[in-house]
């Protein structure tokens, strides 16, 4: 069997103030080329999961590997957010750039390419999604699915190793939901989609796993 | 709906084609030498300079004039308070109250220092976006936390506007009605929090979000400002036409 490409172990977690810890001597592998949805109640912590996989959340105690390396520090994470790319629940949160062009070039800007390296990629990213034509539009005049496939090609453009999507189908009409599907079809990198969506899981995923307090068991 | 208008930002006149980096620094030297001006030659001069700037800029003048406007509206007060409290030779008496010459010079000055430096900056800065302003400023070398500042708060103003209405909206379904009483100041109070408290959030998640893409302190412009032969003669010009109300200013010193 191959090497994980995340794991977590025994980890525990909890936000400042909460009665109760949301991981507890928790336990989660994911395996190379495996595509995953994440499900559970609210509050569960599945999108606290997917924080703590980027660092942006530190655990209370046990160990996270990505790639085969242990991360702790914040700059193993500096590292990890290189190759580990996540999408984010609220637009809003992803978008901070004037225009689209920009935003969608952020990315490779700070992996160290230049301008015109950046453009290209950004442009090439754009026409996969195609958003031929949203160069120029200013990021919070875009509609709300819109913003969503624009917060998408920020995260492509930096050309990650695995993906990580939190509820990337809230707010999409049914079309740009297909659009979705089919592009993470062709994507070939791993990928962990959080959803409350059973069908777009379906077509997305190969397995699905229930988010516990002390583990992450196959739905 | 953009929370900052910028309704003169967009055009192709000459004026919105100069770099925005001259339009800044002259701006920025000509706001002051009109600002410390202390006669009406000097300020008059300045007056016909920001004029010509206006008319390169071929903006709607309406518009203009809605904006100088409200920069008169603040002044409009000081003909108030100026002539009646500035000691100097009476030139007109109405019981308790003096109005001296001086003050209405005084006065009159200011009102034609500012209406000039508005024009001015009108017509040379609020030809550019403010997304270029901030990125123009970054390579004038003004501190980046600075320009940082200043582009956040431009992206972000709209953000804010939003959840202040959604909390507004929320209000309201429920029946809320401003009223003179403890309720509705204790609601308003809420409601501030609730915004600082949003703000405080979306500015963790937003900084999240950056630290996710790499980010590490700096930000990369795409934008290349490029330096063309008509930004070298309006830099020369600007500064010859600077030295010369310095020149007046020189000659005619003195207070009023």
């Amino acid at each position: 069997m191959s090497e994980p490409l995340i794991e977590l172990q025994d980890i525990t977690f909890s936000y400042p103030g909460a009665a109760t810890p949301v991981f507890q001597d928790f336990n989660f592998q994911l395996l190379p080329g495996k595509h995953i949805g994440l499900i559970g109640p609210n509050g569960c912590g599945k999108t606290t999961l997917l924080h703590l996989i980027m660092g942006l959340l530190k655990p209370q105690a046990g160990k996270i590997v990505i790639f085969g390396q242990e991360v702790s520090k914040e700059k193993d994470f500096v590292a990890v957010r290189q190759k580990v790319g996540l999408l984010f629940q609220n637009p809003d949160d992803q978008l901070f750039c004037p225009t689209v062009l920009e935003d969608v070039a952020f990315g490779p800007l700070n992996q160290g390419k230049a301008p015109a390296e950046a453009i290209r990629i950004a442009r090439e990213t754009m026409a996969k999604l195609e958003l031929e034509g949203f160069e120029d539009r200013v990021t919070y005049k875009l509609s709300g699915g819109e913003k969503k496939l624009v917060s998408l090609a920020t995260v492509l453009a930096m050309q990650p190793q695995l993906l990580l999507l939190d509820e990337p189908t809230t707010g999409l009409d049914t079309d740009t939901k297909h659009r979705l599907v089919h592009l993470l079809q062709d994507l070939d990198i791993g990928y962990m989609i959080v959803s409350h969506e059973d069908a777009f899981l379906h077509h997305t995923v190969g397995e699905c796993c229930h988010v516990h307090g002390h583990c992450c068991q196959p739905a | 709906m953009s929370p900052i208008q910028e309704p003169f930002a967009d055009g192709v006149s000459l004026a919105h084609r100069l770099d925005p980096r001259g339009k800044i620094v002259v701006a920025g030297l000509f706001a002051v030498s009109v600002a410390v001006a202390q006669t009406y030659a000097t300020a008059l001069a300045g007056l016909a300079l920001a004029l010509v700037c206006l008319a390169l800029a071929r903006l709607p003048l309406k518009k203009v004039g809605a904006r100088l406007l409200v920069v008169n509206a603040f002044i409009f007060f000081l003909w108030f308070i100026l002539p009646l409290t500035y000691p100097g030779d009476a030139v007109w008496q109405f019981g308790p109250f003096t109005v001296s010459r001086q003050g209405l010079l005084y006065t009159g000055l200011i009102t034609l220092k500012s209406n000039t430096i508005v024009i001015a900056l009108i017509a040379l800065i609020a030809t550019a976006p403010v997304n270029t302003l901030g990125q123009a400023l970054q390579r004038l070398r003004l501190p980046d936390k600075l320009c940082h500042l200043l582009l956040f708060t431009y992206r972000y103003l709209h953000v804010l506007e939003l959840e202040f209405q959604r909390l507004v909206q929320a209000l309201k379904i429920r029946g809320f009605h401003p009223g003179t009483n403890l309720h509705t100041y204790r609601t308003y109070a809420y409601l501030a929090a609730m915004l600082l408290v949003h703000s405080c959030d979306r500015a963790d998640s937003v900084y999240r979000a950056m630290l996710c893409r790499g980010f590490h302190g700096k930000f990369y412009s795409l934008r290349i400002f490029s330096w063309q032969p008509r930004d070298r003669v309006f830099g020369a010009v600007s500064l010859l036409a600077l030295a010369a109300l310095l020149y007046l200013e020189w000659r005619g010193a003195g207070p009023l």
